[in-house]
């Protein structure tokens, strides 16, 4: 996704890594990549399927919502240890 | 053997002259030919080499993750194949963008525009997405999962 690059270009404070999932099948494990694409912010946010720029958009506004960035690390490793 | 048609590298060569600023393609690659060698890596550096020989203004370097273990570490490499895509200049700029695997099927069109975007220093963002930017404080790191199609 081309977005996620410029995004990366535009801002220091951003970086964007396009994965091929069929090469890394422990990432694909790890974030539960069932479908493609698949995007992952932080570790904690996932989104499925094709992103437009406004949902990108409000996802990295949601990084600087420490509350909300707790409650979902928190879901994300109960998920984890499934 | 070659991974471009002739078709593919004549329109290449028509898109890289678009490029104003050098851009860098720093590829890690680790054991090729030996017990150890990554998936796809042979092939990758295959398809970087041949892409910096399409315009002298993409510059191609190789790397090796084991061997060059400090470097990946500066770029924040850890699996491979990887390629870096980093601004020209000493030393290079780098642009925050990570390809992972080979880039084939669409993957192989977002690395060209990538390498367009950067040679022409030209994000393209609107304003939006700007502002969302500037008002931005935490670091982001955007992993896009996708499959050759």
């Amino acid at each position: 996704m081309v977005l996620a690059n410029r995004l990366a270009m535009a801002s220091d404070l951003v970086r964007a890594e396009t994965v091929e999932a069929t090469e890394f099948p422990y990432l694909v494990t790890r974030y539960q990549v069932y479908g493609v694409p698949r995007t992952v912010i932080n570790e904690v946010l996932h989104i499925e399927g094709a992103v437009p720029e406004a949902t990108l958009l409000e996802h990295l506004a949601i990084l600087d919502d420490s509350l909300k960035m707790r409650q979902l690390t928190a879901d994300w490793e109960n998920r984890r240890k499934g | 053997m070659a991974l471009l048609d002739e078709k593919t590298r004549s329109r290449l060569r028509t898109l890289f002259a678009e490029i104003r600023h050098p851009v860098k393609l720093l590829m890690f690659t680790q054991a090729e030919g030996g017990a150890l060698e990554c998936s796809m890596c042979s092939e990758t550096r295959t398809l970087v080499e041949e892409l910096g020989s399409l315009s002298e203004n993409i510059d191609v370097e190789i790397r090796d993750l084991v061997a060059d273990a400090d470097l990946a570490r500066v770029y924040g490499v850890d699996k491979l194949p990887a390629i870096a895509i980093l601004g020209g200049g000493t030393p290079a700029k780098d642009a925050g963008i990570r390809f992972y695997g080979i880039p084939s099927g669409y993957e192989f069109s977002s690395l060209i525009e990538t390498i367009l975007m950067v040679g022409r220093e030209d994000h393209g963002l609107g304003t939006a997405a700007l502002e969302a930017l500037r008002q931005l404080k935490t670091p982001a790191h955007i992993q896009v999962y996708v499959t050759p199609t």
